[in-house]
């Protein structure tokens, strides 16, 4: 119990530290890094609550494949040296108030939520029961992934294939001036257009225009 | 304080939301960092679903992390992509010269 706290408070600290960080930070690549650091402690407190699964999905998709995107971004379009000003100028310091007020609202609204908060088992229907000891949180999770929510599941390939689908197409710009090969060009030249006969005289020579 | 239950998880989510929500509200610098605050909120959200799912032994919640987990990384990709696109528009993505849309 001691060391569940123990691990509990240091990870929690750690993730707000970061997030706070990641909103405050000058730099933008350092931002980058908070957010990976945030997501490794949560991931921790995910596998230290028995979500094991989900711990080390977080460390793949999170930080593996989100976080080194962003990173990916921020230094293709080289936004580092654009220092973060908060504090500068009257457009920034205008909003300032009002995003604390509305999230100190959001939080302490967050906090009655929790605190009148009271578990019924009775108005529950637990069907998707984690009680069985004998079999890890893995398995149990892809028993009921592929069949109760196999529906679900695939509606959500489907939203990474659109998001892939739109991503390229966002991204894909097609350059004048670059040499491509035309398969369908090339299987279909004839004869007549690819060679000329010509009938040279002597002393002329042959005038080629390119 | 030292007993850890369904509530110390939730707290923090609740911080780490408001933190998210400071950060779009706050940041007046690049759109790169509201993103990153949307991240943040939706990490809030999956910390919540996933210790409802442990305290109530149903795994429903870590069902619906996996699918938050989904559309999270969905939506990087397809706003990273946009602002790459914006950038290579306009040459900036400072939050306040964002003003093609006379929002």
């Amino acid at each position: 119990m001691i060391a569940h706290a123990i691990f509990f408070y240091t990870f929690s600290i750690i993730a707000v530290v970061s997030a706070i960080m990641v909103t405050a930070s000058k730099n933008t690549v350092h931002s980058v890094f908070f957010l990976i650091l945030d997501f490794i402690s949560i991931s921790c407190l995910f596998i230290m609550i028995g979500a094991e699964f989900l711990g080390m999905i977080m460390l793949i998709v999170y930080v593996g494949a989100v976080a080194v995107l962003f990173l990916f971004v921020v230094m293709m379009l080289n936004v580092a040296q654009q220092k973060n000003q908060w504090f500068v100028g009257q457009q920034s310091s205008r909003h300032i108030p009002i995003g604390l007020v509305i999230s100190t609202l959001i939080f302490f609204e967050i906090i009655i939520v929790i605190g009148g908060w009271k578990f019924k088992p009775e108005i529950f229907d637990i069907n998707n029961s984690i009680s069985q000891a004998s079999i890890s949180n893995t398995h149990s999770l892809g028993k009921i992934l592929y069949t109760d929510y196999i529906h679900v599941f695939q509606i959500s390939g489907m939203i990474l294939l659109v998001a892939m689908v739109g991503a390229i197409v966002l991204t894909f710009r097609q350059r004048s001036g670059v040499k491509r090969q035309s398969y369908i060009k090339q299987i279909s030249r004839e004869r007549a257009e690819g060679v000329e006969v010509l009938e040279v005289q002597s002393n002329k020579g042959v005038k080629l225009d390119d | 304080m030292i007993d850890i239950g369904l509530g110390h998880y939730l707290t923090l989510g609740a911080v780490i939301f408001s933190i998210g929500v400071i950060g779009i509200f706050l940041n007046r610098k690049n759109i790169i960092v509201i993103l990153m605050s949307i991240e943040l909120i939706l990490l809030a959200v999956n910390i919540n679903l996933v210790a409802f799912s442990i305290y109530l032994g149903d795994l429903a919640g870590q069902v619906f992390t996996l699918f938050i987990l989904t559309v999270a990384a969905a939506e990087a990709a397809i706003g990273l992509a946009i602002i790459v696109v914006y950038f290579r528009n306009s040459g900036t993505i400072r939050v306040e010269e964002i003003d093609k849309l006379k929002g």
